[in-house]
């Protein structure tokens, strides 16, 4: 096989099939940039958990005077032996447990305070209003309900409140945005499929006359199909590269725009975004290549 | 070099069979005539020799190969050991008369250097020495028919089949196709021609296979076109 004789048909192909090589290019790369993009928020979500899960605490709240009408803490005021005993507890759970400091109810007002400085329920309640509670950290964030049940119910125990839900409900949004860009990709990808199997037809039967030829002189099927299936997937390659060029232009966005406005999001780099680019390429090409071969078999026989 | 065993062939959704238990055998270095009027089975008896199509029941041998058993990959090797040609030339109008030839040669994978030797002298052995850089549409059909010969005898196959290659043409430059034909056989290759120019198959005095309706109903050497109606 003379690759010059090859690419020189593959040339002759792609112009003469301008139109639906651009439409083949661009779905290809909105589908693979999407493809790319739902990967990265994998990552980012994969990258926050790691960090803020380092960070949330179970927080293991005591009962207060004004709690008597709920049934946990009918007996009142949680008694200092009652938190005693919890920390006692805490302590004989190690290595799950890895840490437990105790917040007193003036601390617990001294936070509410510092951050809402102007709320006014500050001059309605003093110190006696918020409970004193163990700050719980963790091994392992995921086994809350090992401590849920340990504690909820213990006497003079409130409630156990983990503070990973909070982070959940965000966890959640950016899983349903993974979710909502997988499902245009695979749409997309349907779409550009079906180009790229209709692009090879046009192509085929725009060139039956050379195939034909080929065919009487005895070429083998490879080298019948070879430029229709190089031409899909150097159309595809383009497709991946604009999606590659797609992909770190919206990291450079988020770096230097989102970041600002965000600041308490640490953003995935540039080395993960880079990481995905070589996947794009490999199921771009491999896909229109396939696709190119599935459709020849059918339009160009022995 | 041909052999058809009982050959028949029956097209899907038709009743009659487009060729009816044929036998015949084709020796090597003959010059044969397939003659018959359209619809008669020469152009199906043709494509059974190019494994384009397969024996309904019977088996046809081409090139000591059984068509019927020969694998889908394995049929353009066996295309190579032959040549074809066709009333209507079937070049590529965008390339040269040497490209065309270079064409298929560079199709099977043919060296450059051996294709840049071969050419020249192929299109010498036609009679088109010199007209590589001509485009077919600037040729007559007579010397287009030429480049098209020059492609199928390039590989210097052992048999050639021509598929009515002079219904295009005018007398004269029929008469010049089947000198380049005659000479081509001359040089050891088998010749099957299917053919209606009368005048043709009463001078050239060859092997005459005729066919109607898929019947194989005269097989005659040194024949003439046929009976006049």
């Amino acid at each position: 096989m003379r690759a010059q004789f090859v690419l020189s048909e593959i040339g002759v192909g792609l112009r003469r099939n301008l139109t639906m090589t651009i439409a083949v290019v661009v779905s290809v790369a909105l589908s693979l940039a999407l493809a790319g993009a739902s990967l990265l928020v994998r990552d980012q979500v994969n990258s926050m958990k790691d960090y803020w899960y380092d960070k949330v605490e179970v927080s293991i709240y005591f009962c207060i005077k004004a709690d008597h009408n709920s049934p946990q803490c009918a007996a009142g005021a949680a008694t200092d032996d009652q938190v005693a005993q919890v920390k006692a507890d805490l302590d004989k759970m190690a290595p799950l447990v890895q840490s437990s400091t105790y917040e007193s109810s003036q601390e617990a007002y001294k936070h509410f305070k510092d951050s809402n400085p102007d709320n006014p329920l500050l001059a309605a309640v003093g110190p006696d209003a918020m409970p004193q509670s163990w700050r719980v950290k963790l091994s392992d964030p995921t086994k809350f309900d090992v401590i849920q049940s340990a504690f909820a119910g213990k006497p003079g125990v409130k409630s156990v409140d983990d503070q990973r839900k909070i982070l959940e409900n965000l966890f959640g949004l950016l899983r349903g945005l993974q979710t909502a860009a997988f499902v245009i990709m695979v749409l997309m990808l349907f779409v550009a499929l079906l180009l790229i199997v209709n692009t090879v037809r046009v192509s085929a039967f725009s060139r039956r006359r050379e195939t034909g030829i080929m065919r009487l002189v005895g070429a083998s099927n490879f080298y019948v199909q070879m430029p229709f299936i190089a031409e899909a997937a150097f159309a595809a390659l383009l497709g991946s590269a604009l999606a590659s060029g797609l992909l770190v232009g919206g990291h450079f966005f988020v770096q230097h725009w989102l970041a600002k406005k965000v600041q308490f999001i640490t953003f995935i780099g540039l080395s993960s975004v880079v990481a995905v680019i070589p996947l794009l390429v490999v199921v771009g090409m491999g896909m229109a290549a396939v696709a190119a071969f599935f459709t020849l078999r059918k339009y160009l026989k022995v | 070099m041909i052999r058809f065993d009982n050959v028949s062939k029956t097209y899907p959704k038709q009743n009659r069979p487009a060729l009816d238990n044929v036998s015949l055998e084709i020796e090597k270095g003959e010059f044969v005539f397939l003659v018959g009027s359209s619809g008669s089975g020469k152009s199906t008896f043709l494509r059974l020799c190019l494994r384009e199509e397969r024996p309904s029941t019977g088996a046809v041998h081409v090139l000591g190969k059984d068509l019927g058993k020969l694998s889908n990959w394995k049929v353009p090797h066996m295309r190579r050991q032959l040549g074809t040609v066709f009333q209507d030339f079937r070049l590529l109008p965008n390339k040269t008369v040497g490209q065309n030839v270079a064409f298929a040669l560079e199709v099977i994978g043919k060296p450059k250097s051996a294709i840049n030797k071969v050419v020249p002298e192929v299109l010498d052995l036609v009679g088109l020495g010199g007209k590589e850089e001509r485009m077919p549409g600037e040729l007559s059909g007579g010397e287009q028919q030429r480049v098209a010969i020059a492609r199928a005898f390039v590989n210097r196959p052992m048999l050639l089949i021509a598929d009515e290659p002079t219904g295009n043409l005018d007398p004269q430059n029929s008469v010049g196709i089947m000198k380049l034909l005659d000479r081509i056989n001359r040089t050891g290759t088998t010749v099957l021609m299917a053919t209606h120019d009368q005048a043709i198959v009463d001078q050239m005095r060859k092997r005459v296979i005729e066919l109607d309706k898929g019947l194989l109903v005269r097989d005659q050497a040194r024949g003439v076109y046929g009976y006049q109606s």
